[in-house]
């Protein structure tokens, strides 16, 4: 795949805007960074010559240097561990996953340490660094290619977790992101990588805010990632039967945007939280709850989730049946207790 | 550099004996008797300061102490080796190391007292937070050696670890990276025998922990761990070529640890006591002064004066852990992120709530 943005982009007075897709968002986005900011340093595992496995760092090392964006031994505790050393020492780090099962082996880096160092040395070191996972499924990936592993990492305080669901937010979200001086988990839906939509690389992203993704007045759904467009999809068959359906990008999976969560489904007074991961002790288990505690007396009927199934992710031949679907969302709408059923 | 350069020798480099007497070496000169002394005193004051910690756990001022007693020859000669610009990555048995840099006692203990999980300016040291999970900091370090690099510093980086940390993935993982980005770091490992009951045979089956260096390209070398010379001279040289660009290096210090893992273990069931008191004899401090004494470079003054400023660090110990220190509930909230979430804001205002409701109670008991 080739990144041809630059052909695309169209001058105006102030704003550079661009169609192009996730991946060519991320790319810029992280070329942007690199020029900006001398400090930024991007490496992971075939990031370098190959551009990386879906072609997120295409050209990087080309343009800017092996000291700037540089393949590392094929070990993913290496990769981050030796992130935290360049954090503590003032560099920006962008290290790259590969897949989301393949980031588990630095699990105990991420947790005991990225996590955590900030607040152990009393803010003495921060830990202003970026770790990229392409997560979640629906592109036909064999084992571990396809999990959603959000639930590990909001579950760790000191964590941000981030999650586009558009070009635009994959660029401002992910300059966001390196710009931040907290560590950032930056789950990006695999299965959006090739979508495309209009890029403004002058519009910035603020970390820890939802986004209203359409309007609608009876009913709300909360999505994130690759779930956001399955939630679109299914508002536009749901307005079809005759149901305005509003749609929230939660976007910043922690911290949790309560105040834009909660005015929506205020609003609507019916919600649905729809996520690809595993349902149980998850963070669509974490939104409905939340959203039952704050909006209990302006709620029409219980919150419903629309999730993956308790089971290991799907090989691909049947992770059709596992993913959740327009139809199971407009199931799940149905059950709101509608005042026309009574 | 050869292969074979790269690997460490068949026993010990060894620059002054267990009875004090000094070694030759072809490749290792034994350091100057100013630096000597220097190193005694250190010794003296870190022998001081794992006795004063232990007995702060007796008396329950500190939660835990993992006593680096009879491996001062290793926590001495790594401070010394290091210059201002160096860095020191520690684990929790180095806590000797880390005063030896220059952090106040008390300052280096408040993890282990429990008032915080590092309790000292690591920038201002150049020594980063203690790491309790294994080898996790290793990695830390060839990182940091990377940022240094990269940004042309002229900082060489001194990791610590235990015999038991070479087990561990992210061991391999460092030696590799830092062999593989040919950075300024130097791996050095206080095999003490023992990770907590289990002993060194059943951590590897190499010849020696230092010969894992040529499996990933850089030299390994195995030193005396009681013998602060040769400690100094092999660590040194060490430091000296990965700050001439000579990429890094692993060094084995072979050391006992005279003591319980900490006082929440009991070393009577997996090890004799006849194998404890056969160390006693091999003892850093003892040789030293030993050698120190014969050759005159040592007298009653300098050890009556050494021991007077040994029993102050104690004094001052025991003073600063007798405080208990005025901990404030907000700090919990204060450094979990650079901005504080309306989630943690939330939690704070009821953990104040909670806080004012019992202090009221409280006054109306009274």
């Amino acid at each position: 795949m080739t990144i041809a943005h630059d052909d695309m982009r169209t001058e105006t007075a102030e704003r550079q805007v661009t169609t192009m897709s996730m991946a060519a968002a991320l790319n810029r986005a992280l070329a942007d960074a690199i020029e900006s900011d001398q400090d930024v340093v991007v490496f992971g595992e075939d990031v370098g010559a190959l551009g990386g496995v879906f072609r997120i760092t295409d050209g990087l090392t080309a343009r800017y240097g092996e000291d700037r964006c540089f393949d590392t031994p094929l070990a993913e505790s290496g990769i981050v561990g030796t992130a935290v050393g360049m954090a503590m020492n003032g560099l920006r780090p962008v290290v790259e996953m590969q897949f989301d099962a393949f980031a588990l082996p630095a699990f105990e880096q991420v947790v005991s340490h990225v996590a955590k160092l900030g607040n152990r040395t009393r803010g003495g070191m921060r830990m202003p660094l970026v770790i990229r996972v392409p997560f979640g499924g629906g592109i036909g990936g064999v084992e571990h290619h396809c999990d959603s592993s959000e639930a590990y990492y909001a579950h760790t305080p000191g964590l941000t977790v981030v999650s586009p669901s558009t070009p635009q937010d994959a660029y401002s979200l992910l300059r966001a992101a390196i710009a931040s001086p907290d560590p950032v988990i930056f789950l990006e839906p695999k299965k959006l990588y090739w979508s495309k939509g209009e890029v403004d690389t002058s519009i910035t992203a603020e970390i820890g805010t939802a986004r209203i993704a359409r309007e609608g007045t009876d009913v709300t759904l909360l999505a994130y990632g690759a779930s956001v467009s399955l939630a679109l999809e299914a508002a536009e068959v749901a307005a079809a039967e005759g149901r305005s359906v509003q749609v929230v990008d939660v976007r910043s999976l922690s911290p949790f945007d309560d105040a834009t969560v909660t005015a929506a489904v205020k609003s609507t007074g019916r919600a649905v939280v729809i996520a690809e991961a595993p349902g149980y002790a998850s963070v669509a288990s974490e939104i409905q709850a939340r959203v039952f505690e704050r909006c209990f007396e302006f709620l029409e009927a219980p919150v419903r989730r629309v999730t993956g199934f308790d089971v290991p992710y799907a090989p691909p031949k049947l992770e059709h049946w596992y993913l959740p679907d327009v139809d199971r969302v407009l199931d799940a709408i149905d059950t709101l207790h509608w005042d026309e059923d009574v | 550099m050869q292969h074979t350069d790269m690997l460490p020798r068949d026993t010990a480099v060894q620059l002054i004996d267990q009875n004090g007497a000094p070694v030759a070496d072809e490749q290792y000169a034994l350091p100057e008797a100013d630096v000597l002394l220097q190193a005694y005193r250190g010794l003296v004051e870190g022998r001081r300061i794992n006795d004063q910690a232990g007995a702060l756990v007796r008396q329950g001022r500190l939660a835990v102490y993992p006593s680096s007693h009879g491996q001062e020859a290793c926590q001495v000669g790594a401070s010394m080796v290091l210059g201002d610009a160096d860095w020191l990555f520690p684990t929790y048995r180095d806590s000797v190391a880390v005063i030896a840099r220059g952090v106040e006692p008390a300052d280096a203990l408040v993890l282990l007292k429990g008032d915080w999980h590092s309790g000292y300016d690591v920038r201002a040291h150049r020594v980063a937070p203690q790491t309790t999970p294994l080898a996790t900091q290793l990695l830390h370090a060839v990182g940091f050696a990377q940022a240094a690099k990269h940004r042309g510093e002229d900082t060489v980086v001194l990791a610590l670890c235990g015999d038991g940390a070479t087990s561990e993935g992210d061991f391999h993982e460092a030696m590799n990276f830092a062999a593989v980005f040919h950075v300024p770091v130097v791996f050095f490992v206080q095999n003490n025998e023992f990770a907590i009951s289990v002993p060194l045979s059943r951590q590897t089956a190499a010849p020696s922990l230092a010969h894992k260096a040529i499996g990933y390209g850089m030299p390994g070398q195995r030193v005396d761990g009681n013998d602060v010379a040769a400690v100094l001279a092999v660590l040194g040289e060490a430091i000296s070529r990965a700050r001439d660009g000579g990429g890094p290096s692993l060094i084995e210090a072979h050391t006992y640890r005279m003591q319980a893992h900490t006082n929440a273990d009991d070393d009577t069931r997996y090890r004799e006591r006849a194998e404890v008191q056969e160390w006693v004899a091999r003892d850093p401090l003892q040789r030293l002064r030993t050698h120190l004494t014969a050759t005159g470079a040592l007298d009653a003054e300098a050890e009556e004066r050494f021991a007077a400023g040994a029993e102050e660090i104690a004094a001052a110990m025991r003073a600063a852990l007798n405080t208990d220190a005025d901990l404030d509930p907000e700090d919990l909230f204060r450094f979990v992120t650079e901005t504080r979430s309306s989630q943690l804001e939330e939690q704070w205002q009821l953990l104040r709530d909670e806080i004012e409701r019992s202090q009221l109670e409280t006054e109306g008991h009274r």
